[in-house]
């Protein structure tokens, strides 16, 4: 498979009046097609800064990131950042009109995501008639309804109760096979990067570079539950904890 | 429909409300009587603290002979152009300091020395600059209302969430779709809250102005009646005032009811 994203020695320092500090010293990696990649680490490592990079929000300090210009990004924060004065449908169509792309076309589109994902019935509805876990999903929505390529996912379901938690990621990794989406996912739980993901990148503690890539083989037709009940499952999460917990 | 209990809970809130009221009005109309009462008997001079029944027998003669209701549009028409006004120039500067950063750190320090400072002082500046006429009280209300705005409404621009900015420039919104789709919606509330200060701060700044200068209005009646030493005259158009600023205030809080709801 291709690599329709080629990160090549990222490196990002943030300044402030007192002090500089290098958050990312060296980050390189080559995202293929349909990829589902996790990033982990200590908290505080910069994982999150190498998302804002991507999305274009933060300036890298040096390195390249080299995609096709018809690659394009969608971002998805830790906050569902729904605005409470717009309905779901609104909030899902605030990037087709920021871009200008409100047509008949997107606008059915984007409909038909929310029917999918059993959310139609609250189209016109507010936000704060909805659960977190539907939240999220018209979050997801949101981000989808501009058709990005890649989704840069900042600990999604961090807000989220540990049922709805499960539900959800179980959802959102449904919903990214089925739009054929390659993903990279910054999150600190490790069961969630090892049952959802194809690639889990370690970071180390800041200054922050790749420690360790694990390739996971699973069978793709376990679910998650499934997943963890497997021996791989075990080794992978005690290889990963020892990776960061070396770091701490 | 409802059971007994829930029945019982709906009649002792009735009736708790109900007896708010009835307090409200048995302490009106209380002091009312103990004021009336002392005058009668002499147990208080009328001359410097007037009587409820010399209040209203100057309000009626105010009425016919003054035009007092002429004194009222005077000073509400006063409020209304410096309210209407302040509302608008704050909504402006507030945006041009959301808009650009710089100016709002270069402009701060001076907004705070406005702000903390007594506008009345300004009075005989305003006064020589503008003349003795209506132009000086409205600008003095106006300046009042409009630092008062200015600082309730760049307050809310910035109060919203950062996370909210961040995703409408990942989703590559320019400054002025942020500014029309985000922080001005975002700020919906806020804004109408504040226009009860904002009406109430002009509403302020219009009798401060009448009272330095002015030929009409009800501060002038204030003024003009403690000048000639009619306190009968001066103790009506307080209540005059208390009426209207109560009316105002009641106004103003009805449409913030209706809009936001």
């Amino acid at each position: 498979m291709n690599s329709i994203l080629k990160i090549k020695n990222l490196k990002k320092i943030y300044h402030t009046k007192k002090s500089e500090t290098l958050a990312v010293s060296d980050f390189s990696y080559n995202l293929k097609e349909n990829e589902f990649v996790s990033i982990v680490g200590p908290s505080g490592c910069g994982k999150s800064t190498i998302l804002s990079i991507l999305s274009g929000s933060l300036e890298k300090s040096e390195g390249s990131i080299a995609k096709k210009d018809s690659i394009t990004f969608g971002y998805m924060l830790q906050d569902d950042c729904l605005f409470d004065f717009r309905t779901i449908l609104e909030n899902c169509l605030l990037g087709l009109e920021i871009n200008r792309k409100c047509t008949k076309e997107n606008k059915e589109y984007v409909i038909s995501l929310l029917e999918k994902y059993g959310l139609k019935d609250f189209m016109d509805s507010y936000p704060k008639n909805l659960s977190g876990g539907m939240r999220q999903r018209v979050a997801l929505i949101r981000t989808l309804a501009l058709k990005p390529d890649i989704l840069l996912l900042d600990e999604p379901f961090c807000a989220l109760d540990y049922q709805s938690r499960l539900k959800v990621s179980e959802d959102v990794l449904k919903i990214l096979r089925m739009e054929k989406k390659s993903a990279i996912m910054v999150t600190h739980n490790l069961e969630e990067a090892l049952t959802m993901s194809d690639t889990v990148i370690v970071l180390s503690s800041r200054p922050s570079h790749i420690k360790n890539i694990y390739k996971l083989d699973f069978d793709k037709n376990l679910s998650a539950l499934e997943k963890k009940k497997t021996d791989a499952f075990l080794d992978y999460y005690n290889l990963i904890w020892k990776d960061i917990d070396s770091h701490v | 429909m409802y059971s007994d209990e829930h029945k019982r809970f709906l009649k002792k809130e009735k009736w708790y409300c109900l007896s708010v009221i009835f307090v409200q009005i048995f302490i009106l109309i209380f002091l009312l009587a103990l004021w009336q009462v002392a005058a009668n008997f002499g147990w208080i001079n009328t001359f410097i603290t007037s009587s409820p029944k010399m209040v209203v027998e100057t309000t009626l003669h105010l009425v016919k002979e003054n035009n007092l209701f002429y004194h009222i549009g005077v000073t509400i028409y006063e409020t209304i152009i410096s309210f209407s006004l302040g509302t608008l120039l704050g909504l402006l500067i507030a945006s041009i300091m959301w808009w650009n950063p710089f100016v709002r750190k270069v402009i701060d320090p001076y907004l705070t020395v406005l702000n903390s400072l007594p506008k009345v002082a300004l009075g005989p500046i305003i006064i020589v600059w503008c003349g003795a006429q209506m132009k000086s009280i409205i600008l003095m209300a106006l300046l009042i209302s409009v630092i008062v705005m200015t600082m309730s409404v760049i307050e809310s621009f910035e109060g919203v969430d950062e996370n909210k900015v961040k995703l409408m420039q990942v989703l590559g919104a320019k400054k002025m779709q942020i500014f029309f789709k985000l922080i001005l919606p975002s700020s919906y509330k806020p804004i109408i809250s504040a226009l009860k200060i904002g009406v109430s701060m002009s509403l302020i700044g219009v009798i401060m102005g009448e009272f330095l200068v002015s030929k009409a209005g009800v501060g002038y009646l204030i003024m003009y009646g403690s000048q000639v030493f009619n306190l009968n005259l001066v103790v009506s158009g307080i209540m005059i005032l208390a009426i209207l600023s109560w009316m105002m205030y009641s106004l103003v809080y009805t449409i913030e009811k209706r809009l936001t709801r």
